[in-house]
């Protein structure tokens, strides 16, 4: 009996074995990660910063929406994005597996999106504004006027504090009426459904 | 092969079918009492700029020009766009932004004509045979007479028809299934010469191998006076049984076809293009008469007027206006739709204009249209389901919206809800099913507007960020070089073997000798007239 119990015919099913649950750990692990279009893993970073609004604003605290991406995959709270408000909220927690929690207040309030306009007549032509446009909305060279291309705003602010001579308006983009179809009231109200024997 | 997808002849006993549907009542005889009339000209036309979802049209007029009737006054922006034309003679009072007749309550960009009375038509060149123009030309026609769709989504036409698909089967949609509007009916009973000639124009144009003109069975009248217009040509006439929506484009394929359109593809898609009846007659003003879309005919009812019926309104003419001519009573109106009494929507300013797409104009009474009963849970009947002609389950959409799950809600078709209204319809828990599903792909539609936002914004930071880095690192690269090779040194002498304390201190001193030397020579006249020429001059 012990002779055989070192024959190493035994080695076939515990290597087969094996060699079953590594494969199967490799096929798991490859299916876990996401790959991009160009063939090569997309990492959890990308993933958050696919989420969150890019308009790279820094309301974060962050110098913009990567650097926030990079910040919240080390643990950094996910409520700190204004532009991106209550739905940038929920899919990252719905990405990340945490709890969607109201946004910072520290960070300022939901706000409407907005876009800038310079008073092309009052601006002299500093370029303090190109250069603080994170992402080169800002069409203009010294001296010469400077202006906005509006399709490009990503309404972020950043160009009015530098701006010395205050010529940068914010223009809200909705109009006072509603640009689209309001789910009734009701979806609001999660009173409705409570039948007058559940009633308390 | 493609004979087999259709019946032969209106005759044979083929039913058309298509599942779910309902069957309200019609609403449609008060109207039809009597035959289409012509309004008389208002004192003002407002003409709205936004005709379709696509970009405002361009004015090409100033205010105080005088303006003929059918003369241009903007032209078509971008690819979906429609001209707009005078809709009478007048002088141009004013272009500001107006109220339009839309959902919402918008304001679009308007021209305001003030009406001369004189209704005097700019030179026209009617024709007598269309055959002597090309497809092309043909096409080209009806897109600068500002046609498009005239049954309710107003797409332009030109657009529609511009497709080099392989068409096999032309439908001239006089279905009109919705209750009150007899817009089409009226047009087919007393006009169907110009159907069947717009219904040839567009065949031509779009080369299609068949074109069929359908009506629901209901409308005698209609079936009879077509029957005898289109006698002596290959048109074909079929009558569908009256079932809402029958007059939806993808029903009334998939009932003609028994083909359905794909989810997200377009009819030419699978060798269909359908136009709606008045949209044909239209084609046949613009191309024999030269006369571009200016006037549509507009079905105006309901309990709050004396005397329903159909005009014959200029685009522009004010809503009240309309009503006023019908006999309205202002005290027992309590809702405005335009449109239908499925899909139509509430209008609250009644200055707003007659625009391409408005149909139909119902002034209800409070009998007619009491206030919506309070919604109720849903109790899972199902009837929804069997009343969704999409195919679609109703009252799960409805689920996935209510827990916030759009994305769900688009996985189980809310993208392919043609938004009818026949699962509110029957709904016994009066759930405004389509409110919450127009709510919801609003919702979806912002959402991917965000996503193509924010991916174009994050490459623009990408671009930006790269450049920053290597133009720094550029200038650390520079900086290094012009640190290690000083400019008019001798490149020998600053090499490290050569390096000592003394060397060094001895250059130092060569150079403040050298500038002390140039600060002595600077009131020479030679060195002014180098450094700045102009100067040195006597």
């Amino acid at each position: 009996m012990t002779a055989l119990a070192f024959s190493p015919w035994f080695l076939i099913p515990i290597s087969l074995t094996l060699f079953m649950v590594l494969s199967y750990a490799l096929l798991l692990l490859a299916r876990n990660l996401n790959w991009n279009a160009n063939n090569q893993p997309v990492s959890l970073v990308d993933l958050v910063n696919q989420k969150l609004p890019q308009t790279q604003c820094g309301q974060c605290g962050f110098s913009g929406c990567r650097p926030y991406a990079e910040a919240i995959v080390k643990g950094e709270a996910i409520n700190k994005c204004p532009p991106g408000g209550k739905f940038t909220i929920n899919s990252l927690a719905k990405l990340l597996n945490k709890a969607a929690i109201e946004l910072d207040p520290a960070q300022g309030g939901y706000t409407v999106p907005t876009v800038v306009e310079i008073r092309e007549e009052e601006c002299i032509g500093c370029t303090k504004c190109i250069q603080a446009c994170p992402v080169d909305a800002i069409l203009g060279a010294a001296k010469l006027m400077h202006s906005v291309i509006r399709n490009e705003c990503t309404g972020c602010d950043l160009c009015i504090d530098p701006c010395p001579v205050d010529c940068i308006d914010v223009i809200p983009l909705n109009s006072s009426t509603p640009l689209r179809w309001q789910a009734p009231a009701i979806i609001s109200n999660p009173d409705h459904f409570i039948r007058p024997g559940n009633m308390t | 092969m493609k004979h087999s997808f259709f019946p032969a002849t209106s005759s044979s006993k083929k039913s058309y079918y298509f599942t779910g549907g309902i069957k309200p009542p019609a609403n449609k005889k008060r109207s039809l009492r009597s035959v289409i009339m012509d309004t008389p000209i208002p004192e003002f036309l407002y003409l709205s700029l936004k005709q379709y979802s696509g970009p405002d049209a361009i004015p090409v007029v100033c205010v105080g020009d005088k303006v003929l009737k059918g003369q241009l006054l903007a032209n078509a922006e971008g690819e979906l766009g429609v001209p707009i034309h005078a809709s009478t003679s007048g002088t141009i009072r004013e272009i500001t932004n107006r109220i339009i007749p839309d959902e919402f309550g918008h304001e679009a960009g308007s021209i305001c004509i003030e009406a001369d009375g004189q209704d005097t038509w700019i030179t026209r060149q009617p024709i007598t045979d269309f055959k002597s123009l090309g497809p092309e030309l043909l096409r080209e026609k009806i897109q600068l007479a500002g046609i498009c769709g005239l049954g309710g989504a107003g797409f332009p036409t030109g657009k529609k028809f511009s497709s080099n698909k392989p068409i096999d089967w032309l439908i001239i949609n006089g279905a009109e299934c919705e209750p009150y509007i007899t817009c089409d009916q009226a047009l087919i009973r007393e006009n169907p010469e110009t159907i069947v000639s717009g219904a040839r124009i567009l065949q031509r144009i779009c080369r299609a191998l068949h074109c069929v003109i359908v009506i629901e069975q209901d409308k005698q009248d209609a079936i009879d006076a077509l029957g005898t217009a289109i006698h002596d040509c290959e048109i074909e006439l079929i009558s569908v049984p009256a079932k809402y929506p029958s007059g939806s484009e993808r029903q009334l394929i998939q009932m003609l076809t028994n083909q359905e359109v794909p989810s997200g593809k377009l009819p030419q898609d699978i060798g269909v293009l359908t136009a709606n009846a008045g949209t044909a007659s239209a084609v046949h003003n613009a191309v024999i008469n030269n006369e571009p879309l200016i006037s549509r005919i507009t079905t105006v009812c309901g309990d709050a007027l004396k005397t329903p019926k159909n005009f014959r309104a200029l685009i522009g003419t004010p809503v009240s206006f309309l009503l006023e001519l019908c006999g309205i009573d202002y005290t027992s109106l309590s809702r405005l739709i335009v449109g239908g009494s499925l899909r139509g929507f509430t209008l609250k300013n009644l200055d707003a204009p007659i625009i391409n797409t408005t149909n139909c104009l119902i002034a209800g009474s409070l009998r007619e249209f009491p206030p919506a009963p309070a919604e109720l849970a849903c109790i899972r009947c199902g009837s929804c389901t069997d009343a969704c002609p999409a195919g679609l389950m109703p009252q799960l959409l409805y689920d996935q919206i209510r827990s916030n799950e759009s994305a769900k809600a688009k996985q189980y078709g809310l993208n392919d809800c043609i938004e009818c209204g026949a699962c509110a319809y029957v709904c016994p828990s009066h759930i405004p099913l389509v409110q919450y599903y127009r709510a919801a792909k609003s919702d979806l539609a912002a959402q991917k507007l965000r996503q193509r936002l924010s991916a174009k914004w994050q490459q623009r930071f990408e671009v930006r960020q790269t450049r920053i880095r290597l133009n720094e690192k550029r200038k650390k690269g520079s900086r290094r070089r012009s640190l290690s090779r000083p400019e008019g040194m001798d490149v020998t002498d600053t090499s490290l073997e050569n390096f000592s304390r003394e060397n060094a201190k001895q250059q130092i001193a060569d150079a403040v000798a050298r500038v002390k030397a140039r600060k002595n020579r600077t009131p020479t006249n030679t060195q002014v007239k180098t450094k700045n020429p102009g100067e040195g001059k006597p």
